[in-house]
């Protein structure tokens, strides 16, 4: 097997042989053209089952070679043809910095209203385990059932943990391509093997964890492509009979990330994983990078094809209470992932969950927890510590259990040998029946044992898995496809502005304007005659709906110091309104028709402004501020001296608004556009212009 | 033994609820809050049986994965092996902790001998084969 005789074979070829690959399906698979078998992969009319099973006859290095003709648009898309179940989820990391179980209850309850399928928890201090495995229990139970939780710890005290209800899942057990690394890490083909029969036993989930990286951290990598060595480690997983794996680099994703083509491996490692029908928790955990721009990239690919458990551990809590280390996104960036779903119209698994409702939750977890720890003799938390849990962002911020605290508490639930019974008993006794009600239905998934296939998880109270909801995808219309209602849950992200929002904030400020500055409607405005009169021309909503620049400056202000700097050469300034038109252009070309210097300013409610001429056209002023958000108070100032000076007809020096780049677009333009609507509902067709006095009361900043 | 069960009958809770029982005999209706907390169900009750990891395997087969089929029926022959022998089991596999082939082949013979564990024996056994071709009876610690 790829060139290495039967009886030089190292323990995993061995079991590979025995155990992965099919011999009646080899002989055929084998002789096949890896360039075609490539093909078949990216070609859509091709079913998903054709090619699984071929991968029961292929090698290790047949695999590898075959992924290794894709670039990674096609390992893209042939990994959201080939995952094995077709709705997406994700998993979340769960953990603090203190192993402070009232955060690791409210944090475990935020992460399920997210909506994440799986939460994995771990310890800064192993002692620990039991205490964080009830804390993310009960947590994980306020709120829905069904996301399934798995606390990381030594793998037999994390099966006793298992044994005694706390957790639903395990993912730890590690594989490695090399013989040498397999036995650093402790463990054979074998003993893992048996391990995954023992899980399943207990009605434990279970899958392994491999990936790029690993033998080449551990000093033995042989000299073999990171690849093959993944390839060898996927196979071993299929043939121990494990339903999935967590792969794509993992604890090996930084050092991959090092790499020339280190991120399109690690893309290929979790398209081989699919290939060989087991469930993926396709990596993108462990932060590979520390450039923002590359961890976008690197998420991108997962979120718009979609995997099993797009990150095999998202940082639902902030980078530093990560126990695991910093994920590839972090609770720092859990709006950012927010929005990236509703950007691509990608369902990453989660929706927006409003600030109320997670206080309700977290105030709920904590008093859940608490309720428990006091009903079976553990502790009694005070409710400074409760509260200061609550609104905590992160341990930084929380007056709550120390490591040592946990400590005595966990050894006490391992001690007694308390299980989830008499936890779910506390709950009732408390009056939290409906957390006890979701607890059970979580450790009643064992008794069927259904949510042991592969890719299970558990949406609304029904296992969903590669067996009841396969990836079905043929083409544009087919597999996973975002329904009318899901679209609008993944819209619903926090902060969204509309015009209700923009005359909301609009209206705070009119009160204030109304105390400095006073329009009146003096009549129809006339052509003027005086050579020394400037016209100010202001837009449709101009004081009236709107108040404030873009940049923040008071309209009164903006208005009286042009008016100043005009007097101040001592030229008249007019104050016409015009509805026919609420264009910058128009503004101003019609303030200098009616200006008798034949000069007028031409202003908009945002603060975008121009100097114009009567002699010149449209759309070809003397001044223009373009850039309202970054146009100061001087500018307007210097731009009213400008237009003084222009009238008396000399040529001053341009007033120049600097810029730094800003990205004035993004950050400006839907509140400008939504703004720009106000003003353009209140223009009528040929509305003549009028008079307008202005009154300054004197009141000052 | 009737008709081999199919991906139809996934999930086996929801669509053969009557096939479920837990070791006791408690079908997933009778285990309710109400009984918990009268002390009517243990964790005994919640525990997954052989039959239950014989039908999840039946359906993996149906489902084309032969190879999570043989896993869920090795785990169906460890649901009754004390916890305690698993975990001693389990780390006479690891690496150099048994020093003989013989050692391992003893812990084959017990699940074979003690608790039926047929296809459990002669994993371990092949395991044996291996380890000694490969030198892993050696010294670790």
């Amino acid at each position: 097997m790829d060139g290495v005789l039967a009886h030089d074979f190292d323990m995993i070829d061995e079991f590979i042989a025995r155990h992965h690959l099919d011999p009646e399906i080899a002989p055929e698979a084998m002789a096949m053209d890896s360039g075609e078998v490539a093909r078949m992969l990216v070609d859509m009319n091709v079913p998903r089952e054709q090619l699984v099973r071929l991968a029961h006859g292929m090698t290790p290095a047949k695999l590898a070679d075959v992924v290794s003709r894709l670039n990674a648009l096609e390992i893209s898309f042939a990994y959201s043809k080939m995952r094995a179940r077709k709705t997406p989820g994700n998993q979340a990391h769960v953990t603090n910095a203190k192993d402070d179980p009232l955060q690791l209850a409210a944090d475990a309850a935020t992460a399920v209203a997210f909506g994440f399928d799986e939460i994995e928890t771990t310890m800064r201090v192993s002692r620990n385990a039991w205490s964080n495995a009830v804390a993310c229990a009960v947590g994980a139970a306020v709120g829905r059932w069904g996301t399934l939780f798995q606390c990381s710890s030594e793998e037999a005290e994390e099966l006793r943990i298992g044994m005694a209800g706390f957790t639903s899942y395990a993912e730890t057990v590690s594989v490695y391509g090399t013989e040498k690394t397999f036995v650093d890490g402790d463990d054979t083909p074998w003993s893992k093997a048996f391990l995954a029969a023992a899980y399943a036993s207990r009605g434990i989930k279970m899958r392994c964890t491999s990936g790029a990286g690993s033998e080449l951290l551990m000093g033995f990598h042989e000299s073999k492509s990171l690849l093959y060595l993944e390839a060898r480690c996927l196979c071993l997983q299929r043939g121990m009979g494990a339903q999935g794996t967590q792969n794509g680099g993992i604890d090996g994703a930084p050092l991959t990330a090092t790499v020339p083509g280190g991120i399109r491996e690690l893309m290929a490692e979790n398209l081989l994983a699919v290939w060989l029908d087991l469930e993926c928790a396709s990596g993108n955990d462990a932060r590979s990078t520390e450039s923002e721009i590359r961890v976008g990239a690197k998420i991108l690919p997962f979120l718009i094809s979609g995997s099993d458990l797009i990150c095999s551990g998202f940082g639902s809590i902030l980078a530093y209470d990560n126990s695991f280390n910093p994920s590839l996104i972090n609770g720092e960036e859990m709006e950012d992932f927010l929005v990236l779903q509703r950007d691509f119209e990608a369902d990453g698994g989660l929706t927006p969950l409003p600030e109320e409702r997670a206080l309700d939750l977290r105030s709920r977890a904590v008093e859940a927890i608490s309720a428990v720890f006091e009903e079976l003799g553990l502790s009694t938390p005070t409710s400074d510590m409760k509260q200061s849990v609550v609104v905590a962002s992160g341990s930084d911020e929380t007056r709550s259990y120390t490591p040592r605290d946990v400590a005595k508490i966990s050894e006490a639930i391992k001690e007694r040998e308390i299980t989830v019974i008499e936890v779910i008993k506390a709950l009732v006794k408390r009056g939290f029946a409906d957390e006890a009600q979701n607890l059970l239905s979580l450790v009643k998934l064992r008794v069927s044992g259904d949510y042991l296939q592969t890719s299970a998880m558990v949406r609304k109270g029904k296992v969903v898995s590669a067996v009841n909801d396969p990836n079905t995808y043929l083409g544009p219309g087919t597999g996973y496809r975002v329904s009318e209602e899901r679209r609008l849950e993944l819209n619903s992200i926090r902060d969204v502005l509309d015009q209700k929002e923009v005359l909301r904030q609009e209206a705070l400020h009119e009160k204030d304007e109304a105390k400095r500055i006073q329009y009146r409607v003096k009549g129809p405005a006339g052509q003027g005659t005086d050579k020394k009169e400037v016209v100010i021309g202001i837009s449709p909503a101009f004081g009236l709906n709107l108040f404030q620049t873009t940049a923040g400056h008071r309209l009164s202000d903006v208005l009286k110091g042009m008016i100043d700097a005009i007097e101040k050469r001592g030229l008249k300034p007019r104050i016409v309104r015009f509805r026919h038109t609420a264009d910058t252009s128009f503004l101003g070309i019609s303030a200098a028709t009616l200006s008798g210097s034949g000069i007028g300013i031409g202003i908009q409610a945002k603060g975008t402004a121009v100097i114009h001429s009567r002699e010149r056209l449209p759309h070809n002023n003397l001044e223009l501020f373009s850039n309202a958000p970054i146009t100061r108070l001087e500018h307007y100032k210097g731009f009213g001296a400008n237009a003084a000076a222009y009238a008396l007809g000399e040529m001053p020096e341009p007033v120049v608004v600097p810029t730094r780049g800003e990205a004035m677009g993004s950050r400006y333009h839907a509140r400008v556009a939504l703004i720009y609507a106000i003003e353009t509902g209140l223009t009528a067709e040929g509305a003549a212009p009028e008079d307008i006095e202005v009154k300054f009361t004197g009141v000052k900043s | 033994m009737t008709a081999k069960l199919t991906v139809a009958d996934y999930p086996l809770a929801e669509t053969r609820s009557d096939r479920i029982k837990g070791k006791r005999g408690k079908s997933l209706d009778d285990i309710t809050l109400d009984s918990v907390v009268a002390g009517r169900v243990t964790m005994e009750d919640l525990r997954i049986t052989p039959q239950a990891l014989a039908d999840q395997a039946e359906i993996s087969r149906a489902a084309g994965r032969p190879t999570l089929a043989l896993n869920f029926e090795r785990a169906a022959e460890l649901v009754g092996v004390p916890q305690d022998f698993i975990m001693s089991s389990y780390e006479m596999l690891r690496p150099g902790r048994a020093k003989s082939r013989d050692q391992l082949l003893e812990v084959a013979n017990t699940f074979r001998q003690v608790y039926k564990a047929e296809r459990m024996a002669k994993f371990i056994e092949e395991a044996a084969d291996t380890y000694e071709r490969r030198g892993l009876f050696t010294y670790r610690f």
